[in-house]
């Protein structure tokens, strides 16, 4: 049958193998409708999805927006100064009364993490965590995944190593066990300060190394260095990072003919990425944007059609 | 237990394409301008076979596309389709003679969806309506302009064709379908109320205050 074993997408662990291979071939058909002169289906006619932005984003706003959109679906953005709860209404309130509109889904990128947890179960709608705090951002992994998935095929088997913020990044929090739900490997390559105090937890190698570690990846995914999330300096300077964990021409020569570097976006040109870097991988980095409609549209088309099928709700 | 019945063996349905084949090529006087589109999972071989066979008899190869009416139903948030196909119309849509074909023609609703899907492409010229067999049921103003048989059938019976590519075997069955059962695209005959008044009970929702009231439940 259709849809998933979830009612809602809080994290990625809430979701199998099957539920995520689900996701992708439902991705694949809407990624022919973006490429569509009318990139517009029926499916979602009549449907409520509000955008609950409560923190600063505008590529991931407006891909969940045009998702929407581009199934019909009425879309909300609340955002910023515009929100109630800068008048000190609780999460909690909002979320009842989001619900007495009926709206059918929300989606919640929040500063804290657990809180698509807490909407969920307050609410009647479906809700998709777009981002909660250094939590997860499951979305931009699906759409990671769905990325490898066209590139190489498969996801089982390929040796990922995964550059920078890990101690502080949501999108390694939610990509590290979806690897290890898909089987591949993991290898996370950073600063120790940039590393939890204990990185076994993550479950993967840990590496400090990236010059030694590159000739074995298929896919390098760098993580953005996020100066707004670094409070106490982690490395001397940004220079220094980038000597020794930013890709740059050098590394790429060392790089298997058929790898891939991926990067969340948006790229510090000179940090993660040298500018020959970026373009390099320009195509790949926005061919992950366009893989993020898709996969957002197939998220909403799975999570609010099928209502009736007998969820494990 | 289901007794099957026969109606159309191998032959038979080589036989209804051929026909449907000629009457498409008398109607369109020629293969000029026109294009086939089949509707998956069957559909789609047939349009292929139809477009064989208007290569043979005329020597031009007319273009086929493939639809998947998943994301046009009017009943998505009933049921989800359980397998995705691609849609690939690799022609312009625009100015052309498009012969729509599926296997079996009952409640309309399909092709309903398929007519939507096409219009998203462009502005064809006709769109005509191929189907190999028609049960009848039509809960739309909806008729095929070529038809391979005609099956009077209940509506409780399961009307279907299997081909030799996906099935093994070539043949149009009829059977009794169990209670509850799907029948077609047609929606689940059952008690349960259906989506557009599975909201009346909102107001009981917000009285009685529980903050997990799921939509299930509420119905």
């Amino acid at each position: 049958m259709g849809g998933l074993s979830s009612r809602h997408l809080l994290e990625i662990e809430a979701l199998n193998s099957r539920d995520i291979d689900t996701i992708i071939t439902t991705a694949q058909s809407f990624k022919e409708v973006n490429e569509r002169v009318i990139k517009k289906l029926p499916t979602l006619r009549g449907r409520t999805v509000v955008n609950l932005f409560l923190e600063p984003s505008t590529r991931t706003r407006t891909s969940f927006e045009l998702a929407a959109k581009r199934l019909s679906a009425d879309a909300i953005n609340m955002s910023g100064s515009a929100l109630a709860t800068v008048k000190g209404e609780s999460l909690v309130d909002t979320a009842k009364t989001l619900d007495a509109m009926d709206c059918d889904l929300v989606v919640l990128r929040h500063a804290y993490a657990g809180s698509p947890h807490i909407l969920a179960r307050t609410m009647r709608a479906r809700v998709i965590n777009a981002g909660d705090g250094k939590h997860q951002h499951p979305t931009q992994t699906l759409l990671d995944l769905f990325t490898m998935r066209q590139h190489f095929g498969r996801i089982e088997g390929l040796n990922v190593g995964i550059v920078g913020d890990v101690a502080h990044s949501r999108v390694a929090g939610s990509l590290l066990p979806a690897l290890a739900i898909m089987g591949a490997s993991a290898t996370v390559i950073a600063p120790p300060t940039l590393l939890p105090a204990r990185p076994d937890v993550l479950g993967a190698h840990v590496c400090t190394d990236l010059d030694s570690i590159l000739p074995e990846l298929d896919v390098v995914y760098m993580l953005r260095v996020q100066q707004e999330r670094l409070g106490r300096s982690p490395f001397p300077s940004l220079r220094e990072y980038a000597q020794l964990f930013g890709i740059n021409s050098q590394r790429l020569a060392t790089l298997k003919d058929e790898a891939i570097i991926m990067h969340p976006g948006p790229v510090n040109r000179g940090v993660e990425l040298s500018s020959a870097a970026v373009d390099t991988a320009k195509n790949l980095l926005l061919y992950q944007v366009s893989a993020g409609v898709a996969v957002r549209m197939a998220l909403m088309y799975l999570l609010l059609g099928g209502e009736e099928d007998g969820f494990a709700a | 237990m289901n007794s099957t019945t026969t109606i159309m063996d191998a032959k038979a349905i080589d036989r209804a394409i051929t026909r449907i084949t000629h009457e498409i090529l008398e109607y369109n006087k020629g293969p000029e301008g026109l294009a086939l589109v089949g509707i998956v999972t069957r559909g789609d071989i047939l349009a292929q076979q139809i477009a064989l066979r208007i290569a043979q008899i005329e020597t031009m190869q007319v273009p086929v596309g493939t639809l998947d009416i998943s994301f046009y139903r009017d009943d998505v948030a009933a049921h989800l389709a359980p397998e995705l196909h691609t849609t690939s119309l690799p022609f312009d849509v625009n100015g052309r003679t498009i012969v729509l074909v599926d296997d079996v023609l009952f409640t309309g609703r399909t092709i309903r969806a398929a007519l939507d899907a096409i219009m998203d492409y462009g502005r064809p010229a006709e769109i005509k309506l191929a189907v190999l067999v028609d049960r009848g049921h039509r809960e739309l103003p909806i008729r095929a302009d070529f038809v391979g048989k005609n099956v009077p059938s209940e509506p409780g019976e399961h009307v279907r064709l299997f081909l030799e590519q996906v099935d093994g075997r070539s043949s149009v069955e009829v059977w009794k379908a169990m209670p509850g059962e799907r029948i077609g695209s047609a929606p689940v005959p059952s008690s349960t109320t259906k989506a557009g008044t599975t909201r009346t009970s909102h107001i009981e929702a917000t009285k009685s205050d529980t903050t997990r009231t799921s939509r299930e439940e509420t119905t």
